[in-house]
């Protein structure tokens, strides 16, 4: 049997330890903190196609829509909060529709169900009058990342996975000819493995250099404003047309595009911001206003209501914004799983059955469709 | 002594002091029920942070009663689940 160390229990890691224990993986799970402690539990749940153009990330996202809703079925959707509600994108000019069209016309293409609304406030009773349109994506789904990484972990423990909280990786122990055969943790101690995964989030860059295979992993910090429980006014995930080119910019500085949604529990979510501050955590006024600002002109019934709080996190992107996700060429033994900016939670049991691919083999998944995101990308340009 | 209505009936109140604590001194600890499983909730952290003891005040939901000072013209109501009717 091979021993497989993940390390971090956010979404990523728990989903990689459920998939890696099942194929009969030996698995320890470990993290400096909790569960979902850090940017799991910072972000909306997003299950999306929506936003993906054509190539590998949307392979990966339609992978994983798949394996959520095997998920859905194992695990059950109620304790997750896993909704099939659908997401639907906005304009609100006619130029912004014409681009948000042809973005949908080259997903279409690859598979994606798109589809034109003629009437948005059928769709969404409580939009803004005169928005130009846009186009239902009823494949989107919403999940609470917090309850769905805790299922899953327990999911693995079920298997025979063990879980160590408050486990600081802290570095390598290499064989002789160069491999990963276990890794040290902040108390000393040794823990060995045939495979180590790196599912450390937006610390992943941090955890691959202490492991010998940095990659470029770094944080864009988000703000989601949470508005007191309503009774159900927002029935999709409803997003404006920008926030597909704001994800993909690489602009260091403040961009804001509106996405809004009712949770489980009532509440509102609004995003989102995308900023490189480093892991400054201040909260910035200005940042909300805007957030504010934007949600209400999507939906104007949201100027009478109260704000709950306010909370940030920091999504770990890389410099192509694209996931790293693969074996590591300079440390046998390493994998990467991480990176995967704001569609992390959406991502991560299609990055899971990828790992396990890579780890265990088998029969599952073409991991050749994938290759845009092994870590090879980056180290080459190192060279 | 001052008072304010809730759902109706006085409560008694001292200058400054806040909805919930002069529910809570006038022996009423619970003033909302739960948006699930309407469960009764009152003061649990009583600085702002939990929003637990939500209440409706003036016709407007969703106040926390540790926060709002009672005035003597305010009509307070127990509050039902998010305390906007459903649509």
């Amino acid at each position: 049997m091979s021993t497989v160390v993940v390390i971090g229990a956010g979404i990523v890691g728990a989903a990689c330890a459920h998939d890696l224990a099942r194929g009969g993986a030996d698995v320890v799970v470990l993290d400096r903190g909790p569960v979902a402690s850090g940017t799991t539990s910072r972000g909306e749940g997003n299950i999306l196609v929506s936003d993906k153009g054509p190539g590998a990330e949307l392979d990966l996202a339609r992978l994983s829509r798949d394996a959520w809703l095997e998920l859905g079925d194992e695990l059950g959707r109620d304790p997750m909060e896993l909704e099939e509600k659908g997401g639907v994108v906005v304009a609100s000019s006619p130029e912004g529709l014409d681009a948000l069209e042809g973005f949908a016309r080259s997903q279409r293409a690859a598979g994606t169900t798109a589809l034109d609304v003629d009437d948005l406030r059928s769709l969404e009773p409580h939009l803004a009058p005169g928005l130009a349109g846009g186009v239902l994506y009823p494949e989107d789904m919403q999940v609470q990342p917090v309850l769905a990484a805790a299922a899953m972990l327990e999911a693995a423990q079920r298997h025979g996975a063990r879980f160590v909280p408050g486990a600081d990786a802290r570095g390598a122990v290499l064989d002789r000819t160069g491999r990963l055969t276990g890794v040290r943790t902040g108390t000393g101690e040794v823990i060995g493995a045939d495979a180590v995964v790196n599912a450390a989030g937006t610390w992943g860059g941090e955890v691959g250099a202490r492991l010998g295979g940095a990659v470029p992993v770094l944080p864009r910090r988000g703000f989601i404003l949470v508005t007191e429980p309503l009774p159900l006014m927002v029935r999709h995930k409803v997003y404006s047309a920008d926030y597909v080119s704001n994800v993909a910019s690489s602009d260091a500085g403040l961009e804001t595009s509106c996405v809004v949604e009712g949770t489980r529990g009532g509440t509102i979510l609004i995003g989102a911001s995308r900023e490189r501050v480093g892991f400054d955590t201040t909260l910035d006024v200005n940042v909300i206003s805007i957030l504010a600002r934007q949600a209400t002109a999507l939906f104007p019934f949201l100027a009478g209501v109260n704000l709950l709080r306010v909370y940030r996190g920091f999504r770990p992107y890389c410099p192509d914004h694209l996931p790293v996700i693969g074996p590591d060429p300079r440390v046998p033994g390493l994998f990467h799983a991480c990176g995967h900016e704001g569609a992390g939670i959406g991502l991560a049991p299609g990055t899971a059955r990828l790992i396990t691919q890579h780890i265990l083999g088998g029969d599952g998944v073409d991991v050749a469709r994938y290759t845009e995101l092994l870590p090879d990308r980056f180290i080459e340009q190192e060279a | 002594m001052p008072s304010f209505a809730f759902d109706g009936s006085p409560v008694p109140f001292r200058d400054g002091q806040t909805v919930g604590a002069a529910l809570v001194a006038h022996g009423t600890v619970s003033w909302r029920t739960t948006r699930l499983e309407g469960r009764p909730r009152g003061l649990f952290c009583g600085i702002g942070i939990c929003f637990d003891c939500l209440v409706t005040v003036d016709g407007v939901p969703n106040q926390r009663a540790c926060l709002v000072r009672a005035r003597d013209s305010s009509a307070v109501t127990t509050q039902e689940g998010t305390g906007y009717a459903a649509e």
